[in-house]
């Protein structure tokens, strides 16, 4: 299928930023609390209450933009989008219209072949989230105003992806990117995330391109909701074409919701709703300046971004794409890593290490892994070891999850657990030799058998190991075995 | 009957109770009252606490704030955690505000007692309180007139003695018409002089709370209280840009080498009355060496045009939430959430707040936003340079209040467009963000009062108080009082 047409889309992109508090009043985010326990006047839209901007979310939400290559507005300002509906108290919601804060940039995805692509950012603008409309009350609805007020950055992209995973691609790379900066905890399942793709179809025939009408997916918050809503519209959408040959006219956009249960789109709105949201500019709220200085000092709080970050471990350290994209999930880690690296240590073993150890013992404790108590230089110490074959990788992980405890020192544990290995060769000869004396079966299989031979040697390894009471540095003994078996 | 400072500082010197004061006042409103109408709550349980707890301090010598224990009236559009905050609305007849709005707080602070909420038109929309959902308030000079509006109920419980003092909000000439109307002095701060938290909203980008008292002394005491930025309001001025002043520290000092400039052909377009007693306050100053200076103010003309697009527009949005859902009126019929707004909606609202909010729907609808609210916005840009420029020639600009005296009730109800027109002095001053005083200068063949405006360039309300105090002191209309 995918070559008789091309998926064209773009998404719309909600993201609740990480602030203290609301964005036009004091009232604390919360999550799932009793309903209507975070509110005020303001948030709740009474008669004589007055909005004033929350400096850190425009903070946010610019330090997000330059993240995204956005040009940032020398001046921005506030407007009312009217509607009404019982979610909306003050039935206009505070957004940003003709001005946004930023636009006209793009934010790099992974390609899935091992290069980057741009997907182009139409632009980024602040709004406030409306509250929620529950309807568990027979009758009537209810609704709750704790969410009324939260910081919200919508994101709208170009036109620019052209497969479902890219669309995923697209989601996890910014869910990577507002992580790392720490303005959003874009916690999927708590709705921190929000996307909206819009989707249709490019279909060559006879030398034309035949556009299909444009769906938009309303209101997804998952990855696989995302990838398999736009993968069942391209293949809805084509159906539907060769049944009814419909293209893209004016106005002949629709709206799907994506039903989880049946894994398919389901039609909200047949036409698009010519809607007008009435918007001029909100006489409660000034305009905003951001000056040079400003600007600058939000500037100075970026940092290496995640693919970059993930594309530079692989080309400077070796690492596998999969373990860089591991180690680059969250910031604290990505760093932890990099700094650790930057002291001396082995890539591959830092990223064994804190892959295979340091993230479990994060998750379990609930932080990240540079809260364990293990500072980078004792990593490096660590890792230095391992790779020295003072200690065997099993130790390494013992003497690891140990520090997470007690924050010693890795040498002192491993001699303290009798975790040092021996590397004497003349000592490890004189076991190799007791072994063979008393294995002739198996130094026999080893020698002269080819079928046995594997098994042989790794019965005498295993030998000369226990002899050792695990302490003999395994490379060692295997070197000099193979040399006696020769 | 004492004015405002001249009870507060017999109370705070010990000679008057403040409990006294109030139950005074609460005996004249029982007989009074009655024949004005300007007040739509009272709320004497308040008051009274109040007022015991000024006493109380007093008696154990403490200090108290620069209102101690004077009865204050202000406009219900202000709101209060006592008492309800109506807006003179059906929609909003029940409602309790969960706060205070800044001014309250502020006269809270300064220890004054407030007695009581006065009539408006709905929501300050309208120019003689005809458009209150909940009451008719009269004249106290003839009460079978219109006290003028919006804040109609204040300055009538000004003018019949019915309180010391008491706030307003003018939106297009709301405090300073029914002031002249009613034969008070009534003050319009600049934009952003008064924090508007608390205040509900009309239009937003024009409204501002101001006083309304017997004598320009009160206004300025009044003004000391309730200006000064507060960081709930983004459009209230930091104190850096514009600091508060003490409007009664100079206030008895003329103003040397005053310019005053005047608009003949404003002028003209008043009644008859009005010119002569317009032209004679100008005789008042010239006679204290003041300069007159006749200019143009060519766009003074599109003011109303362009007030009734901008002001409907904002008040288009900010009266959206009254819709039933959260608070407020809400439809036993509605049979869906739809209905919940329309009709909720339908039966609260009077008429000329359903024509501001048809009005204001279409000009920002889309396909006419640009031909009428920013078309609007430019006219109100060149108001303002209007001002600019006649500010660049004189100290003040002098105009009358309105082109009329208070006029009977009922006679223009089916005429609102000759209603908006009565508005053309008052408007161009809140498009301009300037502030704006209207001081009696004498009265009609009817003995109705009327009222002289001053106007002075953003953040001059010393200065304006000063020129305003020039005139009060060599007239006596201010003392005149109504019989009732
Ligand atoms: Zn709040």
């Amino acid at each position: 299928m995918a070559s008789q047409y091309k998926i064209v889309v773009g998404l719309e992109i909600h993201v609740h930023l990480a602030t203290r508090t609301k964005i036009f009043c004091g009232c604390e985010l919360v999550y799932g609390d009793t309903a209507n326990t975070h509110v005020c006047p303001v948030c709740l839209g009474m008669p004589g209450s007055l909005p004033v901007m929350n400096k850190k979310a425009l903070e946010f939400s610019i330090l997000t933009g330059l993240a995204l290559n956005c040009a940032i507005a020398p001046f921005t300002k506030w407007d009312r989008k009217s509607y009404y509906y019982p979610d909306l108290p003050k039935n206009y919601q505070i957004s940003q219209y003709d001005l946004p804060f930023s636009e006209h940039g793009y934010i790099e995805i992974p390609a899935g072949d091992g290069s980057n692509k741009k997907i182009g950012i139409i632009r980024a603008h602040l709004e406030e989230d409306a509250g929620k409309n529950t309807h568990t009350l027979g009758n009537f609805s209810a609704v709750d105003l704790n969410r009324a007020g939260t910081p919200l950055l919508e994101i709208v992209t170009e036109p620019d992806m052209n497969t479902p995973e890219e669309v995923g691609a697209l989601a996890r790379e910014l869910q990577r990117i507002v992580r790392f900066l720490g303005v959003s905890e874009a916690d999927m399942q708590k709705g921190h995330m929000r996307f909206e793709p819009n989707v249709n179809l490019h279909i060559e025939r006879d030398g034309q391109v035949f556009k299909t009408p444009i769906s938009e997916v309303k209101n997804l918050n998952s990855f696989r909701a995302i990838e398999r809503s736009v993968a069942y519209e391209a293949q809805r959408q084509y159906a539907e074409f060769l049944e009814t040959g419909k293209t893209l006219q004016m106005g002949n956009k629709r709206t799907y919701g994506w039903d989880d249960a049946k894994q398919m789109t389901v039609l909200q709105r047949e036409k698009e709703e010519a809607h007008d949201y009435r918007y001029f500019p909100d006489p409660d709220l000034v305009p905003v300046e951001v000056d040079d200085a400003w600007l600058n000092e939000i500037k100075s709080r970026l940092c290496e971004l995640p693919l970059q970050m993930q594309n530079r471990f692989v080309s400077e350290y070796g690492l596998s794409d999969y373990d860089a994209g591991v180690l680059t999930a969250d910031r604290a880690t990505a760093e932890f890593f990099d700094t650790a690296v930057k002291l001396g240590a082995d890539a591959k073993r830092v990223c064994n290490l804190l892959t295979q150890t340091g993230l479990k013992l994060a998750n379990e404790k609930g932080v990240t892994v540079n809260q364990l108590g293990i500072g980078p230089e004792q990593l490096v110490q660590l890792a230095k070891m391992a790779d020295a074959g003072d200690i065997s990788a099993t130790a390494a992980t013992t003497i690891f999850e140990e520090m997470a405890v007690t924050g010693g020192d890795p040498m002192q544990i491993a001699e303290q657990k009798n975790l040092i290995q021996k590397s004497d060769t003349g000592e490890i000869e004189s076991l190799v030799d007791q072994v063979l004396a008393e294995n002739a079966q198996a130094v026999e299989d080893a020698k002269s058998n080819p079928k046995k031979a594997k098994k042989a040697m790794g019965f005498l390894m295993g030998q000369v190991m226990q002899k050792s009471k695990g302490q003999a540095n395994p490379k060692i003994v295997s070197q000099i075995l193979n040399k006696k078996l020769k | 009957m004492e004015t405002l400072k001249q009870l507060r500082d017999k109370i705070a010197a010990g000679e008057v109770k403040s409990v006294d004061a109030v139950k005074a006042i609460f005996e004249r409103i029982d007989t009074i009252e009655p024949k004005v109408g300007a007040y739509l709550s009272l709320c004497k349980e308040q008051a009274m606490t109040q007022a015991k707890a000024v006493d109380a301090k007093i008696a154990a010598g403490e200090s108290v704030g620069s209102l101690a224990g004077v009865p204050i009236a202000i406009k219900d559009n202000m709101c209060t955690t006592f008492g309800t905050t109506t807006c003179a609305s059906k929609i909003l007849e029940n409602f309790h505000a969960p706060y205070n709005a800044h001014v309250v707080e502020k006269l809270l602070a300064s220890d004054a007692v407030i007695i009581g909420k006065c009539n408006l038109d709905e929501f300050a929309m309208g120019s003689s309180t005809e458009n209150s959902g909940l009451k008719q308030t009269k004249n106290p000079w003839d009460t079978t007139c219109v006290p003028g509006g919006s804040s109609g109920g204040s300055a009538a419980a000004v003018a019949a003695g019915l309180c010391s003092g008491a706030l307003g909000s003018d939106t297009g000439g709301s405090i300073r018409q029914p002031a002249s109307f009613c034969g008070v002095v009534g003050l319009k701060p600049t934009y952003g002089r008064v924090s508007r938290y608390g205040l509900v909203a009309y239009g937003s980008s024009l409204d501002q709370i101001g006083p309304l008292t017997q004598d320009v002394t009160d206004a300025a005491l009044l003004l000391n209280v309730v200006a000064g930025h507060d960081e709930r309001d983004s459009t209230s001025i930091s104190e850096e840009k514009a600091p508060v002043q003490d409007y009664l520290a100079e206030l008895d000092t003329p103003v040397d080498g005053l310019k005053i400039a005047t608009v003949p052909h404003l002028n003209a377009g008043a009644d008859a009355s009005v010119q002569k007693a317009v032209e004679a306050a100008l005789e008042v100053y010239k006679q204290q060496g003041a300069e007159i200076v006749e200019i143009e103010m060519p766009y003074f003309d599109y003011a109303v045009s362009a007030y009734y697009v901008i002001a409907t527009a904002e008040a288009s949005s900010n009266l959206a939430r009254y819709d039933g859902v959260h608070y407020g009126h809400r439809s036993r019929d509605a049979k869906d959430y739809v209905e919940v707004y329309s009709k909720s909606r339908d039966e609260a609202f009077g008429t000329e707040v359903k024509r501001r909010i048809m009005l204001g729907t279409y000009a920002l609808s889309s396909g006419y936003y640009d031909a009428y609210y920013l078309k609007a916005l430019k006219v109100r840009n060149l108001i303002r340079q209007d001002f600019t420029k006649a500010f660049e020639q004189a100290d003040c600009l002098m105009l009358p209040v309105s082109p009329t005296t208070a006029f009977k009730i009922g006679e223009k109800t089916d005429d609102p467009l000759q209603m908006y027109l009565a508005d053309v002095y008052t408007i161009a001053v809140n498009l301009a963000g300037v502030p704006g005083i209207s001081i009696p200068c004498g009265f009609d063949e009817n003995n109705l009062p009327i009222g002289l405006q001053i106007i002075s360039e953003p953040f001059s309300e010393d200065q304006l108080l000063r020129i305003a105090r020039m005139y009060e002191k060599h007239t006596d209309w201010h003392l005149r009082k109504p019989e009732l």
